[in-house]
């Protein structure tokens, strides 16, 4: 009532004037065009400047198809690993109350305040060939730095917050009520977390995966310092795509530059449509 | 309604006792070990290291244009924020899709075509360079890479708030005889700075630590256009453990720091949202 008869009385008090309006969004359009979708062009452009020959020659060769399989291989361990996680660390932070929450919260954040080039030197520091928790693996043959295992680390590292951070919020709106019902019910706490929480957040969730899986592909500070660079063997995508780029090889490194910019498109794809579709399924922060 | 007895849920101990070792393992420990690794040299050596002219332009570059591409996002990323919210225009949805671009893309892949764009022979480099304007490979290269990683933090920190802004506020304050602009700088403008100063220090601390997106468009020149974290990596290279993890543990520290003020911004941001709801009730009156 009140909104309608002040619409009415003021109008253009409340809203800018229509060349206002145009100019504001000529700007932010302008901006966007410049800094987000420029680039992105320019990674497809360049990629297939040498047409489409080269293009899936840089993409078939062995190194790549290397670079592309190590990749897969340590988001594939990374991903699980920190979903597992995720979800534990949401059930004790979002349905139970006990001391120290806040500070849980805040230190399941902390990778995103690390820089990445950090987030791999704490692996070298660990493991490296003086480092303080060489001892543990002296004994063995098990190489870490320079090696699968440092980048599989260093990738958990980076992306170790993602599922959590989506799923905690979400499982707190929710409460406790429909666990309460199931248990009351006679489920037993598994069957309960796996027929009502799970389901309950299974879009959250996929969210959250699916960020954390564009990340787990697309890192390159934190992997970079802990893959030696052994062509091949030891080099991710982004890497790869750094080495040929240094070598002035610009063609063949857009040709896999424009393989990870689809698979952010993809993701941000994904995310919008879950977004859509499912916004009411998701935590508070990302409803539209 | 409150919940009475959250703790008559099962598997407490085992989920928070997963979530903690898994935390202490892959995060705890080893950001830890960088402070062990720094504590085996004396304050004097340490000292030495920081306020090494290198050390201290790298540390000052890295600030510097993190600061400046954080203020700059702080502009452009409320505006963008300000007509998704607000206006209606063609492309509307893929705009707001396409602001998260700068999270899904890998960092590597953002800064090969960025410098490709603003070299002397790029799309946007050709233009400028006649003009006396260089930016690939000068520390303005380095604040265009970090424009475009910090702009989501901006708009998405903005966006919901602009978007649970009551209208009845500028609406009661429309009626009340100020003209549009007096109610964005009074009215609109005190409710967004909560947000729009957390945004802008998640702009900043992502910026300080970026590094994949920089080398490549920064030029890489000691004192001119060496960041951070890359001095970090090339210390390594030498196998200088120690200069590495001076200048590691110095970094750790302020992103600590940022990690606090970030939390309390985001506290004060909270307080302000209910403060503006309860505010905005007795206006609402007149809604169904």
């Amino acid at each position: 009532m009140s909104a309608v008869l002040s619409g009415k009385a003021s109008h253009s008090a409340v809203t800018e004037s229509a060349s206002v309006r145009r100019l504001l969004i000529a700007g932010a359009l302008l901006f966007l065009l410049l800094f987000l979708l420029l680039p992105l062009m320019s990674v497809f452009f360049e990629a297939l400047r040498n047409g489409i020959g080269t293009y899936v020659e840089a993409l078939t060769e062995p190194d790549a198809l290397a670079a592309i399989k190590l990749t897969l291989f340590a988001a594939g361990i990374a991903v699980p690993l920190n979903l597992v996680f995720g979800v534990a660390a949401a059930w004790a932070v979002a349905k139970f109350e006990f001391r120290g929450k806040t500070l849980l919260t805040t230190l399941i954040d902390l990778p995103f305040s690390v820089s990445p080039v950090v987030s791999g030197l704490i692996y070298v520091l660990m493991f490296g060939a003086s480092g303080w928790a060489a001892g543990l693996i002296a004994d063995t043959n098990i190489q870490i730095i320079f090696a699968l295992p440092g980048i599989v680390l260093a990738t958990i590292f980076v992306t170790f917050p993602f599922v959590a951070r989506e799923l905690i919020p979400l499982m707190q709106e929710q409460g406790t009520d429909d666990e309460q019902a199931a248990l009351s019910l006679g489920a037993n706490g598994w069957q309960t977390f796996w027929h009502v929480t799970l389901p309950n957040v299974r879009w959250g969730l996929l969210y959250g995966v699916l960020l954390c899986n564009a990340r787990a592909m697309g890192e390159f500070g934190a992997v970079s310092v802990v893959s030696g660079h052994i062509r091949g063997e030891t080099n991710t995508m982004p890497l790869h795509v750094e080495i040929l780029y240094n070598e002035y090889n610009f063609a063949a490194a857009f040709a896999m530059a424009s393989v990870l910019a689809s698979l952010a498109l993809l993701t941000l794809g994904l995310k919008s449509l879950l977004e859509t579709r499912h916004g009411e399924a998701l935590s508070q922060s990302h409803k539209h | 309604m409150p919940f009475t007895s959250r703790s008559a849920l099962p598997g407490f101990h085992l989920a928070l006792g997963y979530a903690l070792v898994y935390l202490s393992l892959i995060v705890l420990i080893p950001l830890a070990g960088v402070f062990f690794k720094a504590a085996e040299l004396s304050l004097a050596e340490i000292w030495a290291i920081l306020s090494s002219e290198r050390v201290l332009g790298a540390l000052k570059l890295s600030f510097g244009t993190a600061l400046i591409a954080a203020a700059l996002n702080a502009v452009f990323g409320t505006l963008v924020a300000w007509v998704l919210v607000r206006y209606d225009f063609p492309g509307k949805r893929l705009f707001d899709a396409m602001i998260d671009l700068p999270f899904a893309l890998p960092t590597a892949v953002a800064g090969i075509s960025l410098t490709a764009l603003y070299a002397g022979n790029g799309w946007i480099g050709q233009w400028l360079e006649p003009l006396g304007i260089k930016i690939a490979f000068t520390p303005v290269g380095i604040i265009i890479a970090l424009l475009f990683i910090g702009l989501p933090f901006v708009v998405r920190t903005v966006e919901p708030v602009l978007r649970d802004t009551e209208k009845e506020l500028e609406e009661a304050s429309a009626s009340l005889g100020a003209n549009r602009w007096q109610t964005i700088r009074l009215v609109l403008f005190p409710s967004l700075l909560p947000s729009l100063l957390t945004g802008f220090a998640l702009a900043f601390a992502r910026g300080v630590g970026e590094y994949g997106s920089v080398i490549f468009i920064a030029g890489n020149l000691p004192y001119v256009s060496e960041i951070a974290p890359l001095l970090i990596v090339i210390r390594l290279e030498e196998f200088d453990y120690a200069g590495a993890t001076v200048v590691a543990a110095a970094m750790l520290v302020i992103a600590f720091v940022m990690l606090l003020v970030i939390n309390g911004l985001q506290a004060w941001s909270n307080r302000h949202k209910v403060r503006n709801q309860s505010l905005a009730l007795p206006v609402q009156g007149g809604k169904p």
